[in-house]
């Protein structure tokens, strides 16, 4: 809808100039309200996704066969990726069970809302809106807080997580607020913005690729045609990147938390 | 269309690092029905599966190394019985050899008895008809020197041809009588 509609969008306001895309084109008018609460497309696709991922899933597992059926392998693919190459490998194989089904959830649920971004009709990457991370970044920080506690106790983690090992002395009172930041304060600031800004810049260069690339042709200069060809071109190149990086966020914001939680759980830095 | 997006734009700038609060409880109640999904659906299939197929796998090995190890001890118990068996038959054979000599020693033994109870019994008959031969003899030779002296006395002696001639005859005459008696006896 996004982009499809700022390109006619575009196409249409030819005459009265170029309106280059920015963070407003992020924001998505209500399709229908309930109760007086706007409902976007981001948030159906949101609602969406736990549909096509439960579905599938459920799908997937449901035969739970010895010898796996083609879909049971897909989905055990993926399962057993997150379970065993971010879970088990980050988290040690005493305690990564537990955290399997968040981990699993968080990759899901991520990886399939940014592939909304380059699927036909549907995109738009829901974590562009920086609302729907926030709650996954303050899952796995409290998680992650929540586990060395139980782990170490209340001020043993603190110790843990901000008095590395075998650094003594004065150095001490430069240390502990510098890791008590980056260890505990910031971690969920920069797994929002990282994935944010990601999925948000990413698609402000298709749509910027799209709509320019539209308003060229339709500009009647051959020339600016020409270019507009190119830019459409650089838009597929774009949609190849942007696959790669969907899948890289999704991995990176899933293996982030699972080393949180295993450097929570460790024993010694 | 354009209106609306137009119209967003003219909005009061939003910044798109603000979260808005809608979308944040939103996608709190999402994510959390789907991990309530993944937690207490998807997740213990996969895992069962994994555990079931863990358990073919090892459940077969276990069966192969049972196999393997029955093998071992049949193999074991077949060598065994194998050594037994040599060992009774080299037990056999020394029995077999020992009572063999045993046998040879003892015949040996009987042979000899025998031999000496034949030598034995040889010497004595030999001695009984040396005697038998002997009194015969001697009786004999008594009538023969009784009837080779009256025949001598009876004839001249005076020369060594009749005297020679008598004795000649007297032999040719024994060995007829002997003749005759044998030839009776027989």
């Amino acid at each position: 809808m996004s982009v499809t509609g700022t390109i006619v969008a575009a196409a249409e306001s030819g005459s009265d100039g170029f309106h280059a895309p920015g963070p407003a084109s992020f924001d998505l008018p209500a399709i229908f309200h309930v109760g007086g609460l706007g409902v976007t497309k981001p948030m159906v696709l949101l609602l969406l996704s736990v549909v096509v991922i439960s579905w599938f899933m459920i799908a997937a597992s449901r035969k739970a066969a010895v010898v796996p059926g083609r879909l049971q392998f897909a989905g055990e693919a993926v399962y057993g990726f997150v379970r065993n190459t971010v879970a088990r490998d980050t988290i040690g194989s005493e305690h990564f069970m537990k955290f399997v089904p968040y981990l699993f959830s968080l990759f899901m649920f991520i990886i399939v809302n940014n592939y909304y971004g380059i699927i036909p009709l549907l995109q738009f990457p829901s974590f562009s809106r920086i609302g729907f991370i926030v709650p996954l970044a303050l899952a796995s920080w409290l998680l992650f807080i929540g586990t060395g506690i139980w782990k170490h106790g209340a001020l043993g983690y603190l110790k843990h997580a901000t008095m590395p090992g075998g650094v003594g002395g004065p150095i001490l009172v430069l240390l502990v607020p510098l890791e008590f930041i980056s260890n505990i304060l910031v971690r969920p600031f920069t797994l929002t913005l990282r994935l944010f800004g990601n999925m948000f810049a990413g698609h402000l260069l298709l749509i910027l690729f799209a709509t320019g690339g539209a308003y060229l042709l339709t500009s009647g200069n051959i020339l600016y045609g020409g270019v507009g060809i190119l830019s459409f071109g650089m838009g597929i190149a774009v949609s190849f990147l942007e696959m790669l990086v969907m899948f890289l966020q999704a991995y990176v914001f899933t293996l982030l938390s699972a080393m949180y939680i295993g450097e929570a759980l460790a024993e010694e830095h | 269309m354009d209106q609306f997006v137009l119209a967003a734009a003219e909005a009061e700038e939003h910044s798109p690092l603000m979260p808005i609060l809608s979308e944040v409880v939103l996608a709190l109640i999402v994510f959390g029905i789907l991990f309530f999904i993944v937690r207490s659906k998807i997740v213990p299939m996969f895992e069962k599966a994994y555990a079931e197929r863990t358990a073919a796998i090892e459940g077969g090995l276990q069966a192969a190394e049972t196999k393997q190890a029955e093998a071992d001890a049949k193999m074991a118990e077949l060598e065994k019985q194998l050594g037994d068996a040599r060992h009774e038959a080299a037990r056999i054979r020394e029995d077999a050899r020992e009572q063999g000599a045993a046998i040879i020693a003892e015949m040996r033994e009987q042979a000899q008895t025998e031999a000496a109870r034949i030598v034995d019994h040889a010497h004595t008959q030999i001695e009984a008809e040396r005697q038998q031969a002997v009194t015969s003899l001697r009786a004999e030779v008594g009538s023969l020197a009784t009837s080779l002296a009256g025949r001598i006395v009876g004839e001249s002696l005076d020369d060594d041809a009749r005297q020679a001639r008598v004795v000649e005859r007297f032999l040719t005459d024994l060995e007829a009588q002997q003749g005759q008696s044998n030839a009776g006896a027989n």
